[in-house]
């Protein structure tokens, strides 16, 4: 793995959701790829895939509000050549459709795409109903998908492109927030393989989606206390960089996980599987507890869950004191 | 694949479908003989008469899809399969056992001439859909055909299909309704009733044939029927028996889902001479 020095101070610039860099990486690869083919469940406005509507009518299937049933299209699509990407809130795709992912898509593993938005509880105002915050652990669930969580708007971009081109079932998760800028534009990812944003060697925090950026910010607060943190993007779940994880407990011994998800069975349960089985060390977790959030400013809701950069680096702080 | 379409042929050719299932059955001490017994015409007359397909190229791309939703009723489906040059007919007797081609209910990973892996109930209207739109996009002929059960269309999936069917006005899907009273728990008027069946898909938009499931020319011609509708998809509520042709099978709620005895399969196999 290529490591790769981006900065070292993080400065907080907001880029777009990354729904809606969805959207507009689907109308791009609708151009390229004729075999590309949508479908939403009446929520294209919200999800973004509206944009590919407009320029690909003939290739845009609005289902209604019938989850299950677009799912089981998309695989039909699927299994007559088309790449479908089949789209709707998280929250519903993941729990309503999952039966139909299971047996239609997983089980004789077709080459369909899902895209999730409004992951998370960054979502804000509209509260737990809509908030996807279990969605890494069904997509996780489902045998031979590959589960995918982009930080930003050029993560998001080019993993859109790179699923297209992938042939099996992949799982994208976007949030509905304007999502803070990691990358430089025309940054290269590969399915699988994890990113070493800053370069550490006392800790590792790894994170995925939206921690990442509370994560560099949190190397930039444990930079002042003479702390070297080391960042990673774990933007693909599943598989999971085993190798990338590995080298960081060896290297560092002390390791932080840091998502927007159930604590109990998100990336932090999958880092910790690898970590136990090859370099064992001290880690910590970040993640919303054994509840659900409710409605308020995303901003609000982050902190009372305790989604903050400052949440992480007292995670490491704990992590560091019991390094051996 | 040449067609058999002599009605007379066709219903010997289910008749012996259905020893073949009765056998496969027993043989494998566990299975669904009812639903595999009502459905032999509806699958023979598809499959000899009905489909443009290709035994020798499987993945014709302008080639008819066949699903079978109710995939618990494979056998029936296995043995025309075979017999039409799919799959090893001398291994029909391996269904339900380790490493077999033949799984318990459909799986593409292990008879990849099949065109979905069905079992849990409610699924396969929407991938024949999926696969209707995709022949429309591509400017192919090929039509998409799906058997329902009578207790599986209770699912809610069936009817989000079946709106999104009419929608889209896919005359190039043809579901088949195997219309037979009965499902695991008992008859299906008790278990949550259906009536009236053909109204409702009419209602969806739907064009709703009903049909004699087991009598071969009829079929024929709601087929040719359905395959002539232009703008809206098509339904046959195929009237069946459960267990047809086995008399202490026929009607009777117990054979859903439970394997003859050698005995039985001795007694089953007389009467399908």
């Amino acid at each position: 793995m290529a490591t790769q020095q981006i900065r070292t101070k993080f400065e907080v610039k907001l880029g777009a959701a990354t729904r809606e860099a969805f959207g507009k990486a689907l109308a791009e690869l609708g151009a390229a790829n004729p075999n590309v083919v949508v479908l939403d469940a009446d929520l294209s406005k919200s999800t973004y895939t509206a944009e590919f509507g407009k320029k690909f009518p003939a290739r845009f299937f609005e289902c209604g509000i019938a989850e299950a049933n677009m799912i089981a299209i998309a695989a039909g699509l699927a299994s007559s050549g088309k790449i479908p990407f089949a789209s709707s809130f998280s929250a519903f795709l993941l729990n309503k459709g999952f039966e139909q992912l299971r047996v239609t898509a997983a089980f004789p593993r077709v080459n369909l795409k899902i895209v999730g938005t409004h992951s998370g509880i960054s979502i804000g105002e509209d509260g737990p109903s809509q908030m996807s915050i279990e969605d890494i652990s069904l997509a996780c669930s489902l045998a031979g998908f590959t589960v995918i969580c982009p930080a930003d708007e050029v993560a998001m971009a080019a993993l859109v492109k790179a699923a297209a081109e992938y042939d099996g079932p992949v799982f994208i998760r976007a949030g509905r927030a304007k999502a803070p800028l990691v990358y430089p534009a025309g940054h290269e990812f590969a399915i699988g393989r994890a990113i070493q944003i800053a370069e550490g060697a006392d800790v590792t925090l790894i994170a995925t989606g939206l921690l990442v950026a509370e994560s560099l910010l949190a190397a930039d607060l444990l930079a002042a206390e003479g702390v070297s943190a080391r960042v990673l993007d774990v933007h693909t779940i599943k598989p999971i960089d085993r190798e990338t994880i590995a080298r960081a407990a060896a290297e560092t011994g002390a390791i932080v996980v840091a998502e927007e998800h159930l604590v109990d069975c998100g990336l932090g349960v999958r880092v910790a599987q690898v970590v136990s089985q090859t370099h064992p060390a001290a880690m910590e977790f970040v993640g919303i507890g054994n509840t659900y959030a409710e409605s308020g400013a995303p901003d609000e809701l982050l902190d009372k869950y305790g989604l903050r950069a400052g949440n992480v680096a007292e995670a490491a702080r704990r992590a560091l004191k019991r390094k051996k | 694949m040449r067609k058999i379409s002599d009605p007379a042929q066709l219903a010997a050719i289910a008749r012996q479908m259905r020893r073949e299932v009765i056998q496969m059955i027993t043989e494998a001490k566990s299975g669904h003989p009812g639903g595999s017994l009502s459905a032999a015409e509806i699958v023979v007359t598809l499959f000899f008469d009905v489909l443009r397909h290709d035994p020798a190229n499987p993945k014709w791309s302008d080639r008819d899809r066949f699903i079978l939703s109710k995939g618990h009723c494979c056998p029936v489906l296995y043995a025309v399969m075979a017999e039409c040059g799919y799959c090893p007919k001398d291994r029909l007797n391996t269904l339900r056992k380790l490493g077999s081609v033949y799984q318990g209910h459909p799986d593409v990973r292990f008879l990849p001439a099949l065109e979905a892996s069905t079992g849990s109930l409610g699924q396969g209207l929407s991938l024949a859909i999926g696969m209707a739109l995709a022949a429309r996009l591509d400017h192919s002929p090929a039509r998409a055909y799906v058997v329902l059960g009578d207790g599986e269309i209770q699912e809610g999936q069936i009817w989000e299909a079946a709106m999104f069917g009419a929608k889209y006005g896919l005359d190039n899907v043809c579901a088949i309704v195997d219309n037979n009273r009965i499902q695991l728990d008992g008859f299906v008027k008790d278990i949550m009733p259906l009536d009236p069946l053909p109204e409702k898909w009419r209602s969806f938009g739907w064009h709703a044939i009903e049909v004699d499931g087991h009598d071969v020319a009829a079929l024929q011609h709601a087929f040719a029927e359905a395959a002539a509708v232009k703008g809206k998809p098509s339904v046959l509520i195929a009237h069946t028996i459960k267990g047809k042709g086995v008399s202490f099978m026929e009607n009777n709620p117990k054979f859903h889902g439970a394997a003859p005895t050698p005995e039985e399969c001795a007694r089953a196999l007389e009467e399908l001479r």
